[in-house]
């Protein structure tokens, strides 16, 4: 299998803190990869250097086949992306939101028009399409902000906690939305603190203090921890 | 090209639905540009006028019915003595005290000679300055109403020989300060407005955490500061605009100079303030923050502009300060064009300095802006 991410020793240091130590690992291809830990574990940070927005004080890493130092921008064209911050403009309308975000990714008017109407189809937004963003709910907004990311048909996308906040059958339609990405090749990367959530990815790596200090398919995780479910294994991690 | 499209297609939609901001980007600067333009005037007129009369003749009883004549002064009362005067002054209660001594007409009558005492409030020194020169007037003018009763026949071929001066005040005839100020205060106008919203824009989106979205986009640093900017360059030559139509209609400032190199001056000029409020928005994280700093160089930028008090006048390092002061050559260009018609080999020296200034606070812009940290 071909590997999408490969970082070796991708640290981030903020003065005398450091935020990422030292972490190594790759993500497959189509893979669903699940990167898990505590708040203020480095999460957020360590996905910052992947997708170029935020520069790694040592250590090496490769995104779509792009070096994280030298082709920041590059990587940027592969890539899809939704923050914890939920990051549409309210102030825009649902399509106005697609066609904006569609034309930076230099996409035609025509082939945002068709990806506009293919969107609003499947996440049956006709009645809303022209609603300011802003006055929909937040599991309508989420899922429309996964559906932005993935406009440009990037190689992989990274999520960062995206179904916080969100209802239980919202987030299982969402899931069902990754899984679909996922089916078409699209590779997830993911952040979560709903442990079923971990269950459903294939690979999962638990964060400790900047570390990863557990990698592996949820199944072997357990095996290896003796736990029952994943949050189990979560709270001997986390807790040291 | 393509892109730059699409980004100032959503500024133009984001400004035009922001309800807040409609009303603060075309109608408050119309209704500063009319307080204002009334307001800030120089002339110095209700001049709270008293006087001591100690002579109680028909001289000085002439002399002060020329103060109460004259529309600068308002004569409010008259003291019995010194002591009195003394703390209406005190009180704020009068600007001027006019004394005039015991045995005035006599004096004048017999010795052609005599004292009067003018005291002035120079709190406002500017303001007293200015009252002493009115006061001289109307006396100098009392002082010719009487040599002329005065004189002798033989009298005449020694006291003609007085040069008079006659002022003749050079493209603003009448001393009319709304002439003065209006292209001033348009000029203040055109810069706020652009650099408040330029400001402030970029440091929005970074609060709102639609910055990093656009950052993890491929889009260039270029791209995206054109796209940003470009639609508040066009709202300040709209406030130009509207501005020029409200001083030519309203206050009837006469236009002499060429339409064309004033926008051509302030299409340019917009630039180096929305590079200045870019600036500020990269190195600030809230709205507050760039608020605060736009409102810190505003101040000193208008209060250094020779807007109000002349740059001549100001100390040596302060004048080598206003070089750097953007509104200062705003400011010039707009009088000189509007006023005096300049061409522009005339505002040469001030468009090339606005050119520089422009390429490098753009360039710092574009340098600071950061998509990664």
């Amino acid at each position: 299998m071909e590997n999408v991410i490969e970082a070796i020793g991708l640290t981030k240091s903020f003065g005398a803190f450091t935020a990422v130590n030292a972490i190594s690992f790759h993500v497959q291809k189509g893979e669903i990869f699940g990167f898990l830990g505590a708040n203020g574990a480095g999460k957020t940070t360590a996905i910052k250097m992947l997708i170029g927005i935020a520069n790694p004080t040592s250590g090496a890493a490769k995104v779509a086949g792009f070096d994280v130092f030298t082709e920041a921008e590059s990587i940027k064209r592969n890539i899809g992306y939704m923050s914890q911050k939920f990051a549409l403009y309210d102030d825009l309308t649902v399509k106005e939101n697609i066609t904006f975000f569609g034309g930076i990714y230099g996409l035609t008017r025509a082939a945002i028009k068709t990806k506009t109407q293919a969107l609003i189809d499947e996440l049956n937004l006709e009645n809303v399409a022209n609603h300011l963003v802003g006055s929909l709910p937040l599991g309508w907004k989420q899922k429309i902000s996964f559906s932005v990311a993935l406009l440009h048909n990037p190689k992989i996308v990274f999520l960062d906690e995206p179904t916080g906040g969100v209802d239980p059958i919202t987030r299982r339609q969402f899931w069902e939305m990754i899984y679909k990405a996922a089916h078409q090749g699209t590779t997830i990367f993911v952040t979560t603190h709903y442990m079923d959530e971990a269950e459903y990815c294939d690979r999962v790596s638990i964060m400790v203090n900047g570390k990863i200090e557990a990698l592996d398919t949820p199944k072997n995780l357990k095996k290896t921890y003796k736990a029952e479910n994943m949050n189990d294994v979560f709270l001997k991690l986390a807790r040291g | 090209m393509k892109i730059i499209i699409f980004i100032i297609q959503k500024e133009f939609k984001q400004i035009f639905r922001n309800k807040g901001m409609l009303p603060i980007i075309f109608i408050m600067p119309l209704i500063q540009l009319i307080i204002l333009s009334n307001a800030a005037t120089f002339d110095i007129k209700n001049i709270k006028f008293s006087y001591i009369d100690n002579d109680h003749s028909s001289y000085s009883r002439n002399l002060i019915r020329k103060f109460e004549a004259s529309k600068y002064f308002h004569v409010i009362t008259s003291f019995p003595n010194e002591h009195l005067s003394n703390s209406a002054m005190l009180n704020g209660d009068v600007d001027i005290v006019l004394e005039i001594p015991q045995h005035f007409e006599r004096n004048l009558t017999k010795d052609k000679h005599t004292n009067l005492s003018v005291t002035i409030n120079a709190i406002d020194g500017a303001a007293a300055g200015v009252e002493n020169v009115y006061i001289n007037q109307i006396i100098q003018n009392f002082n010719r109403h009487i040599k002329l009763k005065l004189m002798q026949p033989n009298d005449a071929q020694i006291t003609n020989l007085n040069i008079i001066s006659i002022p003749s005040f050079w493209y603003n005839k009448t001393l009319n300060y709304k002439t003065f100020m209006v292209p001033g205060i348009l000029v203040l106008l055109v810069t706020m407005i652009t650099l408040f919203l330029s400001g402030m824009n970029i440091v929005r989106e970074k609060e709102i955490g639609t910055l990093e979205q656009i950052n993890v986009t491929p889009i260039k640093k270029s791209q995206f500061i054109i796209g940003k900017l470009f639609p508040f360059w066009i709202i300040g030559i709209g406030i130009l605009s509207i501005g020029l139509i409200i001083a030519k209609v309203l206050f009837k400032v006469p236009i002499i100079g060429n339409f064309g190199l004033l926008y051509l001056y302030t299409s340019i000029y917009i630039f180096v303030i929305l590079g200045i409020g870019l600036f500020i928005s990269n190195f600030t994280d809230t709205q507050q923050q760039a608020m605060f700093i736009s409102w810190f160089f505003m101040v000193i930028f208008i209060l250094m502009s020779g807007l109000f008090t002349p740059i001549e006048s100001m100390p040596k390092w302060a004048q080598i300060i206003t070089e750097f002061n953007p509104i200062k050559y705003f400011v010039q260009v707009m009088r000189m064009v509007m006023l005096k018609g300049s061409g522009i080999v005339d505002i040469l020296p001030q468009l090339l300095k606005t050119i520089l200034y422009a390429f490098i606070m753009n360039g710092l812009a574009v340098w600071s802006y950061k998509k990664t940290s």
